[in-house]
């Protein structure tokens, strides 16, 4: 979870990652910072995240988005 | 002969009055509305005393903004558009260069527009909108309008710190959606799916040629380019059969995958440019529109928009670039040597009606690059160069090869890498800053020497420059390389980034 918060906090170190759950409904993340976040997910944890889940659902929160890498890691 | 842009307006909208012009998907104009809307502002710009000056439109992506573009230009005025993604330090710079008597904005912008310093008045376009008609003033300033006159000023980044303004006229405009809409093949049929944002010339390619065939456009909302699967789900909603798209927009969809669950049904025309299209991506595009007509672009601004275009017409291997083609019709691109020689291989320059006037209020950076002929002593010729180097390949068309400078193309935006240095240097805490492209992974990569946490600088940034030239890796050195001449040596950042 650090790794991912670092990835975050290197785009807006004016969020708290740790509490906010409107990443995409507040327009706080936009289509620049989706493509860098998929592409440092990939580098760190070897994991691609594909269209199916390029969803606001999993961007909303870095929460969500964790649990989403979880997932795809142990398929 | 036709010498106002706005002739395609009021002829398409005698012929299908009712028909939808401009849709975001929930609002839809019909160009019997974007000519009503558009006289009214013309006719409260008119009863206010502007007449041929700068309005600048601060509206977000939205049908009625371009009512307000056309309703400047109705009233032989010339629009400035700025946007919510531009820093308010970027805005007031061009406010200052401008010198606008009137902003016209929407309900989102108008709160942040009276933070602005400036002469002029802040409006709101839904209390001009149905502005009485003035059309006998109106019908006087149509028949004295000539096409020379400019009708926008788009901004661009200057390597100096300060963004310039490109002025374009009527004649260019006219010039360059004549040739376009030829090669794009437009019809009253085509259905575009815009992609750019409205502050900049690329929205020409689908704003104009509308109104010339009577064509639709829908604005696709910006948020739907961060969800591949529901872009493509948009395109076939609204049956979208005309896409002229930034590369990165492109690939954003085909590499990771959005095809394994929907592909467009309707897209028989897709234009790309102001990037290198990965051969890969390509052909994921084309394996799922194998009957679409691929068409590359290419031109700068300062070009009204584009002057090349190639449509691919042969397989390409995947360490391959696809080339810019030839010039549209009526315009030349002549390739110039260090000596000012045309060369196989040198910089791009453009000579014709698409050049447009230069920038505003900016002779010293217009001369730099707005020229006269070097190949023609004889009369007074402008050439526009533009720090492109292209050569011809063996089919004799233009390749794209490098910049002569440090300007960068980075998710379809041109960027000075000066820009982005100067910003840095002018922060207090900072001694020296230099800035890469990695082309390979797409990055923009900022070092610097100084007191401050990359955290601060980062924010600072994004105080005083748009989103897409906020660097992507920032990194702090002790010491920073420097040329013999004690400059910054941005070959030694390059090195020690490659290296690293």
């Amino acid at each position: 979870m650090d790794e991912l918060l670092e990835i975050l906090q290197d785009l807006h170190p004016e969020i708290d990652f740790d509490s906010c759950d409107t990443l995409v409904d507040d327009k706080i993340l936009d289509s620049f910072d989706i493509v860098t976040i998929i592409s440092e997910v990939n580098e760190t944890f070897d994991v691609v995240i594909s269209a199916e889940y390029i969803k606001p659902e999993y961007f909303n929160s870095a929460k969500a988005l964790y649990e989403l890498i979880e997932q795809l890691e142990d398929e | 002969m036709q010498n106002h842009v706005l002739d395609y307006l009021f002829d398409i909208v005698k012929k299908v009055p009712n028909k939808v012009a401009y849709s975001d998907g929930t609002v839809d104009m019909t160009f019997q509305d974007v000519y009503n809307e558009a006289r009214s502002v013309a006719s409260f710009l008119h009863n206010n005393g502007v007449y041929r000056e700068a309005v600048v439109i601060f509206m977000k992506k939205q049908p009625k903004t371009i009512a307000a573009f056309f309703g400047t230009i109705m009233g032989r005025n010339y629009y400035v558009p700025i946007d919510s993604e531009m820093p308010a330090v970027r805005m007031q710079l061009i406010l200052e260069n401008v010198k606008p008597k009137f902003v016209i904005c929407d309900d989102d912008s108008i709160e942040s527009a009276k933070s602005f310093k400036f002469d002029g008045k802040i409006i709101n376009y839904d209390d001009i909108k149905a502005t009485p008609h003035e059309d006998e003033a109106l019908n006087e300033i149509y028949s004295k309008t000539i096409d020379t006159d400019p009708i926008y000023i788009v901004f661009t980044s200057g390597s100096t710190g300060i963004p310039k303004g490109v002025v374009a006229c009527h004649r260019s405009v006219i010039d360059y959606i004549e040739q376009l809409s030829d090669v794009m093949k437009v019809t009253e049929d085509t259905i575009f799916g815009s992609q750019t944002p409205l502050y900049v010339d690329a929205c020409l390619k689908e704003l104009y040629p509308t109104i010339k065939f009577g064509a639709t456009t829908y604005l696709i909302p910006k948020e739907l380019f961060m969800f591949p699967i529901d872009l493509v789900k948009y395109l076939n909603e609204h049956k979208v059969n005309t896409i002229c798209w930034v590369v990165s927009a492109l690939t954003m969809v085909s590499a990771f995958g959005a095809f394994k669950t929907v592909v467009p049904e309707y897209l028989h025309t897709i234009c790309f440019g102001s990037e290198v299209f990965p051969i890969k991506q390509f052909n994921i595009w084309k394996s799922v529109a194998p009957n679409a007509r691929f068409i590359n672009l290419y031109g700068p601004t300062e070009g009204t928009g584009m002057c090349c275009y190639y449509e691919v017409n042969r397989d390409f291997e995947l360490d391959e670039v696809i080339p810019i083609g030839n010039p549209f019709k009526n315009t030349e691109i002549i390739l110039l040597d260090g000596d000012n020689k045309e060369a196989n291989e040198g910089e791009i320059c453009i000579r014709g009606t698409s050049v447009t006037l230069g920038y505003f209020n900016n002779p010293e950076k217009t001369s730099e690059c707005f020229v006269q002929n070097p190949l023609n002593p004889y009369y007074p010729e402008i050439i526009y160069r533009t720090g492109d180097i292209g050569k011809y390949n063996e089919y004799g068309e233009l390749q794209f090869v490098s910049r002569k400078d440090y300007q960068i193309k980075h998710m379809g935006h041109r960027i000075e890498l000066g820009e982005i240095e100067i910003n840095v240097n002018m922060m207090d805490e900072i001694n020296m800053a230099g800035c890469i492209y990695d082309e390979i992974k797409n990055k923009i990569v900022l070092y610097y020497v100084g007191d401050m946490e990359i955290k601060d600088l980062t924010m600072d940034l994004k105080s005083k420059l748009p989103r897409y030239m906020i660097p992507n890796s920032i990194i702090k050195l002790d010491k920073m390389p420097l040329t013999t001449n004690g400059k910054m040596d941005r070959a030694g950042l390059k090195k020690m980034y490659q290296n690293k």
